[in-house]
């Protein structure tokens, strides 16, 4: 279980990277953490002419609050965003999600930008984006631009980035005083993938929710908002939320569960995070 | 650099080692083929058993899911050379009194992987050990002994310090 | 019989001077494990060493029409690749039948596939490489035309008379079956009071050895001569059968196994791979390694466990047993594995069902179908799992119906512990049981009625937990019944060569064989109690079959009780050697003398005579000092198999306490109990690790572990992401406790222990589960691993 051959390039700079992408003889891949793309390549479930790592490139990685916003290099390892206490601070739903990736191994050598670039529907960090409304700054042939997260998730393992793409930046918005998060998933195995999880975030308003995103992860292609829940939610209904959910979610099955599991157990966790939502922080 | 043949230079166990690798070839691989350190091991090669564990610029990674070719400049730390330099010769210690290992194969991992949890100080819990250890692998034990070992050298080290 | 605490000193009629027999003494071989410096066949590389790749089957059934390998041959790093066909000419092929299984058959299977692929995985052509990685690349342009064929794949319709037939040549799908009957079983039904029947569902799993199935074979034209490093568990036994099918004498062959990673029955049978590994190496006269990737182990080590059980109990108001009867369907994947077949699993089954109750009205019947997955065979307490579970779920949903608890019920009909010798409702012969201490001991360590209270009072705040039981026995120290009177070149009994060496320090050489149990260690403390020297006296020796005594190697639990027995024989014989050479030279008589501590001692007064180191020397260096007629011999060899018994049957019980939770399906499972009785108690810390790691080997099978295929003969989930091994998060502390009953068929009295944790597991941990939602109404779960998805299903959740 050997990868196929490929070359190998490792990217001076973000413009160096870009170009290296315009690779003429075929697929080029950015290897960012590789927690999820080693493996691909060692299955030969993927097989790229050339390889092009990131990980030299100064700049790509840190963590920054500015104008309101958490701004996270697409670099920055999961074990840094989990001990950065202005995750902690300013985007608790990422502290929440953070010790659910894998274990310690991986964390120390994954990356948020190669989470959300490799989009896969079960992990949790595209469904935290999701959640929170973040934004993805991309660096491509053409210069950059900004995507919503609501537009950036097009399929699966698909994203709005195109082929000589980088992502270089994660947004999100800084949390204020009424600022909700709640976050759980159920996985067969502690690290595992989750059969189903949910980021939610949300704006108390008084006694009430308002702002209420809830982003699925493992029920679809896709991270998957729960449009019907979120209003039903904020219109103060637990229950209704959860009838909402049949509506919202068609998940198929797989091999840890049926769709009809994931759609009762998007339930169980929708009241999980209500209750995390409706609680005050600390 | 860019191409199937790449020249690293880098550090392993303190030793300063030049080698032409294939772009393809994986840590572990570079490690075990090409070095002939053995004491990574090799068991699912898509980052899930843990066996692999190695150390690269003090950090702890799946050698499987890292490339040879990433590591040039890289201080790179096995079980052979954690094990010379005596930094955990107490944990090894408590795995042979506990008698934390059975074929020996998930150990090296295993030692490394506790290490970094016990390098942070305190006494965890033996939840927080066993979530530490929950990406390593063990068919044999069943982890209870792993889980005692870790937890007996963290109490010892703890008191140590007092 | 006795009762002893976790891990105590066991000093019986064994306790001589310095024993080591009962003390928890560490493994000698841990350090170079623990530093890295072990040697696993996977490590071993030779001088000219290439390695080898398979393309394998995409298809569970397909004709191969052609093979095209040009474009490999061409391939960069490519030193060969040979077809079915052409590898055919250097090994032939086999058939995975014994005898004492009446009427079991399978067809010959070949180390390439030639003209047919029966499952997806199955090899039909190799690549031999200067890499792993090169033998690869190669495959992906060997073209294989296959014809895919209709796939068997459903073990319910195999022998369906519209099914096609995978073997033409043998008539049909049906591998062996076997019927049994005792006692008067309808009699038994009529009288029942109440009757249980349902049907219990086992999940195809297999073992996952951390260290994958590994091989390297070295063919020296020159010495005429095969060596072969293997991760195996039987090196005499391999090394017949390389012999056999290449067509060598068993001289030619030296079989080498040093550290394994992890073995538990998946590495004691052969691969067709492996087999093609060996002849490659014949046919181009040079080294040739193979080490199994793990997407290859899922689909080509051998699998377990698939069997479906329907099965009923009877039992009168007063919880006695009346009867019991079962109905087992297994499928085994298209060919009997060879030589331990795969019949064995579903015979035990036969067997054990019943295990040690009284009732003796039982009917069984078992089938053995053929199908075109992978090969099923023996794996770590073979067939006990399932015949466990079965009558373990059987009295406790027939416990539930009466309304008794589910101790007292085992209480009311376990064979009493002072009415042994008897026999199992199979006819199975129990040479001595302690299930009655063993279960008040349970009862006592768990505080069972501490933690029904507990139970109870949480219930009230609608948290379901659940306490669930299993008695077993487990099938030790097998004599020639297991598989030589079948006709299979196994060896039961075993061999151990003990000599002294230059500086009183010993070498014991032994047929057994490690991988991770603790072979070694037991050995060594065997020998040199019987002997009389300290442990680091001794260097053990195992794992070249050019260096042991002939012997079964390690399985069915069979190291300690057999290896350690002829260990300690030899240790003694030795003694008796040495005492006679020291009686000459120190002019007394043998018999006054003993060996302590590594020097030669008057036997009363423990005063020191003559050093070991000095007996060597006067022995080796200056014979000629010695009287006249004095030939010392240095070295003793000794050889025991069990006679007075088939099996030293083990016995004890567990029980799980664990926590459902009834929104999310999911187990937390919060303690395990295991109190068991291996006979003497080599090294208690050992034994309890053997029963804690294969009690979670059975909670992976309760909870998460199965192959999971589709209806055209497709794994699913053939990689460790997706087929859930357990992992230390999920899994609890296991308390273990012991009954000690020794066996009186061996000196040493030790019975197995490998086996006992994964036998009892599966079944009690389905209790608990059963007991925790039965408030709920839930239908009982009896379709193994037990998923949130089925434990919501249950509930009507879903």
């Amino acid at each position: 279980m050997k990868p196929a051959p490929f070359a190998y390039a490792k990217a001076k700079s973000l413009d160096h990277a870009i170009a290296l992408l315009a690779h003429p003889d075929g697929e080029a891949r950015l290897l960012a953490g590789g927690q999820s793309l080693m493996a691909t390549l060692n299955m030969r479930l993927s097989a790229p002419k050339l390889l092009i790592d990131l990980n030299g490139i100064a700049g790509l990685a840190g963590i920054a609050v500015k104008n309101g916003a958490v701004e996270i290099g697409a670099m920055t390892r999961h074990a840094e965003a989990e001990r950065s206490p202005d995750i902690a601070r300013h985007a608790p739903l990422i502290a929440l999600a953070m010790p659910h990736i894998g274990h310690s191994a991986i964390r120390n050598r994954g990356t948020l930008g190669g989470s959300i670039a490799f989009a896969d529907p079960a992990a949790e960090l595209p469904a935290c984006l999701l959640a929170l409304g973040g934004e993805v700054d991309i660096a491509g042939p053409n210069g950059t631009r900004t995507v919503k997260a609501d537009d950036f998730f097009k399929g699966l393992f698909e994203t709005a980035l195109g082929a000589a793409d980088v992502l270089t930046t994660i947004r999100l918005p800084a949390a204020t005083n009424d600022t909700r998060v709640g976050f759980a998933e159920y996985a067969r195995r502690h690290g595992d993938y989750a059969m189903v999880g949910l980021a939610a975030s949300a704006r108390a308003a008084g006694q009430r929710l308002a702002g209420v995103r809830l982003a699925y992860f493992g029920v679809g292609n896709v991270p998957v908002r729960a449009k019907a829940a979120e209003a039903a939610l904020a219109d103060g209904s637990i229950d209704d939320a959860v009838m909402a959910l049949a509506t919202d979610l068609a998940p198929s099955g797989d091999v840890q569960a049926t769709g009809a599991t994931k759609v009762h157990l998007a339930g169980v966790l929708l009241r999980r995070a209500a209750k995390q939502l409706t609680e005050t922080r600390p | 650099m860019s191409g199937h043949d790449c020249d690293i230079t880098l550090t392993v166990n303190g030793e300063r080692v030049t080698e032409r690798v294939d772009a393809r070839q994986t840590l572990v691989d570079f490690l075990r083929d090409d070095l002939i350190l053995t004491g990574s091991h090799v068991g699912c090669e898509h980052g899930v058993c843990g066996a692999c564990t190695v150390r690269v610029d003090g950090v702890l990674v799946r050698g499987c899911l890292m490339l040879a070719a990433q590591c040039d400049g890289a201080h790179v730390e096995t079980i052979e050379g954690v094990s010379d330099l005596g930094e955990i010769a107490d944990l090894q210690a408590a795995f042979e009194k506990r008698n934390a290992l059975q074929c020996g194969f998930c150990t090296p991992g295993m030692l490394l992987t506790a290490q970094e949890l016990l390098a942070r100080g305190g006494v965890p819990s033996r939840e927080t050990i066993r979530e530490q250890i929950s990406g390593n692998y063990c068919r044999c034990t069943g982890y209870q002994a792993i889980v005692d070992a870790i937890e007996s050298v963290a109490q010892t080290r703890a008191g140590a310090k007092r | 019989m006795k009762i002893v605490e976790d891990s105590p000193p066991i000093l019986t009629a064994l306790d001589r001077p310095n024993s080591y027999i009962g003390r928890s003494v560490p493994r000698p071989n841990l350090a170079r494990l623990m530093q890295g410096r072990a040697q696993y066949v996977s490590d071993v590389v030779l001088p000219r060493m290439a390695h080898v790749a398979f393309v394998r089957s995409p298809h569970a059934h397909a004709a191969i029409d052609s093979i095209d390998v040009s474009a490999a041959k061409q391939a960069p790093g490519v030193i060969a690749v040979v077809t079915g066909a052409e590898l055919a000419k250097v090994i032939t092929p086999w058939v995975g039948v014994l005898t004492h299984l009446k009427g079991l058959k399978s067809a010959p299977q070949n180390a390439l596939a030639i003209d047919r692929a029966c499952w997806a995985g199955e090899a039909v052509c190799a690549v031999v490489a200067r890499s792993r990685a090169e033998a690869e690349d190669a495959c992906e342009r060997v073209l294989v035309d296959y014809r895919e064929l209709p796939a068997v794949t459903d073990p319910e319709t195999a022998l369906d008379p519209g099914t096609p037939v995978i073997h033409p040549s043998i008539g049909d799908n049906l591998c062996f079956e076997r019927v049994h009957s005792a006692g008067d079983p309808d009699k038994g039904f009529a009288e029942a009071d109440a009757v249980v029947e349902t049907t219990f569902l086992f999940g195809r799993h297999t073992g996952v050895t951390n260290e994958p199935r590994a091989i390297v074979a070295d063919w020296n034209p020159g010495d005429a001569r095969l060596t072969v490093y293997q991760g195996t568990q039987a090196p005499h036994m391999m090394q017949n059968l390389f012999a056999k099918h290449l067509g060598l004498e068993e001289q030619q062959i030296r079989v080498v196994t040093k550290d394994v990673g992890g073995s538990f029955g998946i590495k004691v049978h052969t691969y067709a791979d492996e087999m093609a590994t060996v002849a490659l190496a014949k046919l181009l006269k040079r080294p040739v390694k193979f080490v199994a990737d793990r997407i290859e182990s899922f689909v080509t080590d051998i699998h377990a466990r698939d069997h479906r059980v329907t099965a009923k109990i009877g039992v009168k108001n007063d919880g006695t047993i009346t009867a019991w009867e079962i109905d087992d369907l297994t499928g085994i994947g298209p060919y009997s594995v060879y030589p331990r077949t795969s019949g064995i699993e579903a015979n035990q089954v036969v067997n054990l069902t019943g295990g040690p109750y009284t009732c003796g009205n039982y009917r069984a019947r078992a089938r053995v179908v053929f199908q075109n997955k992978n090969v099923m065979c023996q794996y770590r307490a073979v067939g006990h799992p399932i015949a466990t579970a079965v009558t373990e779920g059987l009295i406790e949903l027939a416990a539930a119906k009466i309304g008794m608890d589910p101790l007292a019920i085992r209480r009311r009909n376990l064979i009493a512990d002072d009415a042994h010798p008897s026999q199992g409702p199979s006819g199975i012969k129990f040479e001595a049981l302690s299930n009655h201490a063993a279960l008040a001991h349970l009862d006592s360590m768990m505080n069972y009625a501490g933690l029904r209270a507990e139970q109870a009072q949480l219930r009230k705040q609608g948290i379901y937990r659940g306490i669930g039981f299993a008695s077993f026995v487990e099938v030790t120290n097998p004599s020639a019944a297991f598989y030589g009177v079948g006709g299979a070149r196994i060896s039961a009994q075993d061999g151990a060569t003990v000599r002294l060496d230059s500086t009183g320090a010993i070498y014991c050489h032994t047929g057994v064989s490690e991988q991770g149990q603790g072979a070694e260690a037991v050995i060594a403390q065997c020998v040199a109690t019987s002997f009389g020297v300290s442990m680091d006296r001794v260097r053990i020796v195992m794992g070249d079959t050019d260096n042991t005594p002939y012997g079964g190697g390690t399985w069915a639990s069979r190291a300690a009780g057999i290896g350690g027995e002829a260990a300690w024989q030899a240790g003694k014989a030795l003694r008796q050697n040495v005492l006679a050479v020291a009686g000459s030279i120190l002019q007394a008589k043998p018999e006054t003398m003993d060996i302590r501590n590594g020097v030669v001692v008057d036997h009363d007064s423990g005063k020191e005579r003559i050093g070991l180191d000095e007996v060597a020397r006067i022995c080796y260096f200056r014979p000629d000092t010695l009287p006249a007629g004095v030939q010392a011999e240095l070295i003793a060899t000794r050889h025991y198999v069990p006679r007075a018994w088939a099996f030293a049957f083990t016995n004890g019980i567990q029980a799980s306490y664990l926590e459902v939770n009834t929104d999310s399906g999911f187990v937390k499972l919060l303690k395990h109990w295991c109190v068991e009785d291996c006979g003497t108690v080599i090294n208690p810390q050992l034994v309890d690790e053997q029963v804690r790691g294969g009690v979670v080997q059975g909670i992976g099978a309760a909870l998460f572990e199965q192959c999971l295929y589709d209806e055209r003969g497709q794994m699913l989930n053939g990689n460790m992401a997706d087929y859930l091994v357990p992992m230390a998060v999920e899994m609890p502390d296991i308390e273990v406790g012991h009954v000690v009953t020794p066996t009186a068929d061996s000196e040493l009295g030790a019975k197995g222990a490998g086996e006992a944790g994964t036998a009892g597991a599966p079944g009690c941990v389905m209790n608990a589960i059963n007991d925790a939602l039965r408030p709920m109404g839930a239908a009982p779960l009896t379709d193994m691993p037990f998923t949130p998805d089925k434990i919501l299903r249950a509930l009507g959740k879903v």
